[in-house]
């Protein structure tokens, strides 16, 4: 084991007695209880509150409109323009889910299917929200561009079978993305 | 192989010393090494963990070198002028002439003196040029195929490619989802054309059905017309498919392979006992495949085999202790069970107590039904043979994967002669109570359902609902083949370990530790278990569980020769294939 | 007859100040902390729990500031599952709770709330036991409260519990010897102990830290007092941290340092034993608060001779200024437990051998140089200028070697690992 030697300060005289210390503490607290009690409290206009304090009173005031672009709220299934699934369910996001909330059940698309070219689609993609912790893993390991991360953070259920969102669900709140999804066409 | 050559004789070149031994010096990414004449450059490179990329090579099959994707740089020392003596450096080695272009390492052996370079700049652009032609027309659906996760041509791509694509043009349309077999779906856009299937197909199997058609970027793989690709081992093109051209049906969007966990075990389904891989996730089996044993099984295994795993999980699989009380069976705990039986069984006298047991069962197992046979005092103990067709392959005739072991731990060289008694003893009355670990009476034994409804007692450890489980006054569930621990000896002696990959279910628990209640026994491991087996039997002797190894030991000389491993050893000295 | 209306008027006065007063106290006293904390560090601390009117069909609820919240909280935890682990000592277990909560409560009868007061033609002392020792009395009673920590400790049968059991158990020990002596100047100059005395002439002579005024008019001190102003402001000074350390507040919490100890002495506890270490916490808080307003800062008093004033305050027959007095002394004591709060999160824990020397070598020392010093001061109107000379050159002498020695004791750097 490595030894370091530390050498302690040197403290001056009012340093050691400490109650200079104690009386500056004293005003920083209270310098802050002040600007509270005033509703002035620091950084209270960036979050909106009321000033007592920094929190933002939830139920009566929302984050809604101070949500930034980058917000990870509940993970979603998209479909294209068409209506298509764009998920081919190769578990990548199953795989990579840190608290393993995905659960993905892989099926054959029919061949008589419209969409027979892709093959493969999911018949069961349950999401745990109790699990999910929001990291954005699963939208960044999807090379379908098929998960996304939406706004919702209002994700509540009484059961906990009601916070496990089924594939109906995630497409539910996914809904539509529009963009440049190469697999359906035939001379790709 | 190293071997200094100063150190044994100075005055000799080291091409002499190597000649001596029927060795040739090559060196390879700028160090010297011994390797047997005839040694292809892809084994020597292999041999000194020297990387060397492939698709096409594989040591079980003849070399078409049309991948071209093992390319090294190859130099031999330059031919002296005529009278001149060549020159040679301190340790006696010639100086090496690079080629200036590359070549296959594959369909090329070493020669005395050879150069090798498996890096470099002339290497690594023509690995790149090769993946890039490989990957212009592959359709890129890596997250659609089964064999992401598992892809040569992915790994290689990391590894070698060039990360980018700079191909513009449409990419060849060839047939998708292809239909050509009952097991095997075939994907033409991702064939890279390595022909290792149909040469599999031609050379190995037996059944040349597959081939290319058509020239080109346009090469298509394809069965032959009117033929199907359904012979017993297709499903090994898929194992050796390097892309995820040829998938399994059974196995196909079922699980994506990095969830699998694999737990080396050994085949049950006939005497040879094929080494195989279970690949579980969870406590399911998604999929089993063959492992390399060149002593048993090389790197194949017939299909009906490997495909028979799905009655692990299946509905008629039991579950919990069965007892029947008026002529219904209710579902018991164990304690009850089993001593619902031991108090049953206290009633008959040894000779009115027949066992017929399984050479379907581990030696462990084998050697506890022994145990309780000695106990209960009944010589009436019969194993039920299983006889089918030798395919000239690897299915062997015997279809009881350890007949050899059942002879070794019941000392006996028929342990199945005492069935027919036992059979007419049920028939007849004289046997009052039965015992069956592992077999349904009425399919090989030759029992009738009437025969079944004779015993006054019967007691059975069953896997599956059936006839015997029906007539059985204690039904106890043990556990298949992928949930134990265990040895088998196959038909050429060979001892083999099975290895637990899944877990039984609900109640169901492994035979031997059923066995081992009903004997008496104290064993609290199978390992012990074993150590008594290895004390007893002298063929065991100086051997555990761990000992066998995954490829096995040889533990008796029994004469038999697997038909595969004769084709394959007179390939191999025919210089076709490499082993 | 007497006898019953003498026992009714003691049973009145005990529910009353103890249930009525100091109890209560202890939620207010936990409500206070958690929103005072909460605006120190610009959050808003529990502000929702209030009255559920939603619930009866009204459009608001009634939040009142969050004020219920103790209730509520208090409520949990007489729900929770009492939960008595296996390994414990059952006894003890169920003793140690009890004996931290009982000592802080006894004391409050010596508290003197507020003077005199006439009702129904009946003087009564707005104290429950105006007894003759009142601080001995304190002392003796609330080191008791030792006992329920160390068994806490102990009988958990627990190490993290334990050793915050031993720790509370050395700490209240250390300081409770600086806590007697400190006062010793202070007693020394009142010339009793008899804390409802000790008020009274804070009253008309001005507080011990306060002297700005003599027989009920505004005054300038005279030299003695002016004097002793010093010894006791260092009296105050020991006093209150050690009060600090005695009720095992920041900055001496260790016995339940989190991050060393996970929950300290009652790691093992839950629901109302583990709520009744809390209280006792609190209640010790607002005793050792009521001491020291008693003692330093003028108690019941108002000060700046407004006193006589208003204990002569009546209405018709019952003179009730004694009323105005306890509330003049209640809004001083929830200033001192605000006081508490603020110190709590301000300054951070000490380290267990600071606090240790803190209390040894600095406040020890302290506290009987002052006692000397204090009885230098009041005795020297009687004494021959030589002699006090002499007596300040030998205390000046002492305090110098005592602070040398401090000095030299004091251990080399070490190297510490890294």
């Amino acid at each position: 084991m490595p030894t370091i030697k530390l050498t302690r300060p040197k403290l001056d005289a009012g340093e050691k007695i400490y109650f200079g210390a104690l009386i500056k503490g004293f005003f920083l607290t209270m310098k802050h209880a002040v600007k509270s009690l005033r509703g002035k409290s620091y950084g209270a206009e960036g979050l909106a509150s009321s000033g007592l304090g920094v929190t933002m009173q939830f139920p009566e005031q929302r984050w809604d409109s101070h949500m930034p672009e980058y917000y990870r709220g509940a993970p979603t299934l998209v479909t294209d323009e068409q209506g298509r699934e764009r998920c081919v369910s190769c578990q990548l996001c199953e795989f990579i889910c840190p608290p393993k909330a995905i659960k993905i059940t892989p099926s054959e698309i029919p061949s008589d299917d419209k969409w027979a070219k892709v093959e493969k689609r999911p018949l069961e993609f349950d999401i745990d929200m109790i699990r999910c912790i929001y990291c954005g893993m699963c939208e960044e390991v999807c090379p379908e561009q098929a998960i996304y991360l939406r706004k919702d953070y209002l994700i509540t259920g009484t059961t906990r079978q009601a916070m496990v969102h089924d594939k109906k669900k995630l497409y539910e709140i996914g809904g539509v993305r529009v963009g440049l999804v190469n697999k359906w066409n035939e001379l790709k | 192989m190293s071997d200094s050559p100063t150190a044994t004789a100075e005055a000799k070149l080291p091409k002499d010393i190597a000649a001596e031994k029927g060795m040739v010096n090559v060196q390879i990414d700028g160090v010297w090494h011994q390797f047997p004449k005839g040694t292809r450059m892809i084994e020597a490179c292999r041999a000194v963990k020297k990387d060397v990329p492939y698709y096409c090579y594989h040591p079980k099959l003849s070399v078409p070198g049309n991948c071209r994707m093992c390319m090294v740089q190859m130099g031999m020392p330059p031919r002296p002028a005529p009278g001149q003596e060549p020159t040679r450096d301190e340790n006696g080695y010639e100086p090496i002439g690079w080629m200036p272009r590359p070549a296959i390492s594959c369909a090329n052996t070493v020669a005395e003196n050879m150069g090798i370079r498996t890096t470099g700049e002339l290497v690594e652009k023509c690995r790149e040029g090769v993946m890039e032609f490989l990957l212009i027309n592959h359709p890129l659906d890596c997250p659609i195929c089964d064999q992401a996760g598992e892809c040569r041509l992915q790994e290689q791509s990391v590894g070698f490619g060039r990360g980018v694509s700079r191909f513009v043009d449409m990419k060849v349309k060839k047939p998708k989802n292809v239909d050509i077999g009952p097991r095997i779906r075939l994907d033409d856009e991702r064939c890279i054309m390595c022909s290792r299937c149909i040469r599999f197909m031609d050379e190995v199997a037996g059944d040349p059905v597959l081939g290319f058609t058509q020239r080109g970027t346009h090469t298509t793989l394809t069965v032959h017309p009117g033929r199907l690709l359904d012979h017993n081992y297709s499903l090994n093109t898929a194992d050796i498919c390097p892309v995820g051209a040829l998938t399994s049906n059974d196995f196909r969007f079922q699980m994506r392979v990095w969830f699998l966990k694999e737990t080396p075990s050994i085949d049950v389904n006939c005497g040879t006992g094929c080494n195989i891989t279970i690949h579980t996730r969870g406590n399911t089996i998604h999929r089993i495949t063959p492992r390399q044993n060149n002593e048993v099984n090389s790197n194949w295994m017939p299909d009906s085999h490997r495909l028979n795993f799905h009655y692990i999980d299946g509905e008629t699989r039991l579950a919990e202790p069965l007892i029947k009380e008026n002529g219904t069976h209710r579902a018991a705990t164990w304690p009850e069970a089993l001593t619902n039986t031991a108090a049953a069984l206290a009633k008959y006298a040894p000779s009115e107590i027949a066992i017929i047991a399984s050479a379907r069962m581990t030696n462990e197992e084998l050697f506890l039904i022994r145990a309780l046979a000695g106990k209960l005092g009944t010589a009436a103990l019969a194993v039920v043979p299983r006889k089918g067709e030798n395919d000239g392959l690897l299915i062997a005739a015997d279809r009881n994967p350890n007949t050899t072991g059942a002879k070794l731990i019941l000392s006996s060289e028929d342990p199945s002669a005492p069935l027919a008694s036992i059979r007419e003893g049920v028939r007849s009355g004289t046997v009052k109570a039965l015992l069956v670990f592992g077999e349904d009476l009425t399919t090989e034994a030759g029992f009738t359902a009437d025969d079944l409804a004779k015993p006054e007692f019967i007691a059975s450890i069953q896997l599956l609902a059936g006839p015997t489980a029906n007539a059985s006054h204690v039904v106890l569930p043990g556990a298949a083949f992928a949930e134990k621990r265990g040895s088998m000896v196959n038909l050429s002696g060979r001892l083999q370990r099975l290895n637990r990959a899944i877990e039984p279910p609900a109640q169901a628990r492994d035979d031997w530790e059923i066995l081992r209640d009903l004997a008496g026994g104290t064993q609290n491991l199978i390992e012990e278990v074993f150590k008594d087996i290895a004390s007893t039997v002298t063929e065991f002797n100086g051997l555990t569980l761990s000992k066998i190894g995954h490829q096995g030991t040889v533990i008796t000389e029994t004469g038999y020769e697997i038909p595969l491993l004769k084709n394959e050893g007179v390939r191999k000295a025919a210089g076709i294939i490499n082993g | 007859m007497d006898l019953l209306i003498d026992l009714a008027i003691i049973i009145t006065k005990i529910v009353a100040f103890t249930f009525l007063i100091v109890l209560p106290l202890v939620p207010l006293s936990v409500y206070f902390e958690r929103r005072f904390s909460a605006i120190i560090q610009d959050r808003v601390g529990p502000n929702r729990v209030g009255i559920p009117l939603t619930l009866l069909g009204f459009k608001k609820d009634f939040h009142l500031f969050g004020l219920i919240q103790p209730i509520a909280d208090g409520l949990k935890l007489f729900l929770k599952e009492d939960f008595t682990p296996e390994h414990v000592r059952k006894a003890f277990y169920w003793l140690a709770p009890a004996l931290t909560v009982v000592p802080a409560l006894i004391t409050v009868c010596v508290v003197p709330f507020g003077p005199d007061v006439t009702l129904f033609g009946r003087t009564e002392k707005l104290v429950i036991a105006d007894i003759d020792v009142g601080p001995l009395f304190v002392f003796a009673i609330s080191s008791l409260t030792v006992y329920g920590i160390t068994l806490a400790g102990w009988s958990s049968n627990s190490k993290f519990p334990f050793i915050g059991g031993v720790r509370s158990t050395a700490q209240m020990i250390s300081y409770e010897i600086c806590l007697g002596l400190s006062i010793i100047p202070v007693l020394l100059y009142f010339g009793t102990l008899n804390l409802n005395q000790i008020v009274q002439h804070q009253a008309d002579n001005g507080w011990l830290l306060l002297p700005l005024w003599t027989d009920g008019k505004l005054s300038l001190p005279g030299l003695q007092t002016a004097l002793f102003w010093i010894p006791a402001f260092i009296a105050f000074l020991i006093f209150t941290i050690s009060i600090f350390a005695e009720t095992n507040r920041m900055p001496f919490d260790l016995p339940e340092c989190e991050t060393e100890l996970v929950g300290g002495y009652h790691t093992e506890y839950s629901s109302m034993k583990f709520a009744m270490f809390f209280m006792g916490e609190y209640a010790a808080m607002v005793i050792g608060s009521a001491l020291i307003i008693t003692l330093f800062l003028g108690g019941w008093s108002a000060g700046f001779g407004l006193d006589a004033a208003i204990a002569n305050f009546s209405i018709g027959d019952f003179q009730i200024g004694g009323f105005i007095h306890m509330g003049i002394f209640l809004t001083k004591l929830l200033a001192f437990i605000l006081f508490f709060i603020l110190v709590r999160w301000t300054v951070p824990r000490f380290r267990y051998d600071q606090l240790m020397k803190l209390g040894w070598v600095i406040f020890f020392e302290a506290a009987l140089i002052n006692v000397f010093l204090a009885a230098l001061i009041i005795a020297a109107p009687e004494l021959t200028a030589t002699i006090i000379a002499t007596g300040a050159i030998l205390l000046i002498a002492v305090t110098a070697a005592v602070i040398w020695v401090a000095k030299i004791s004091e251990p080399p750097a070490k190297i510490l690992r890294a």
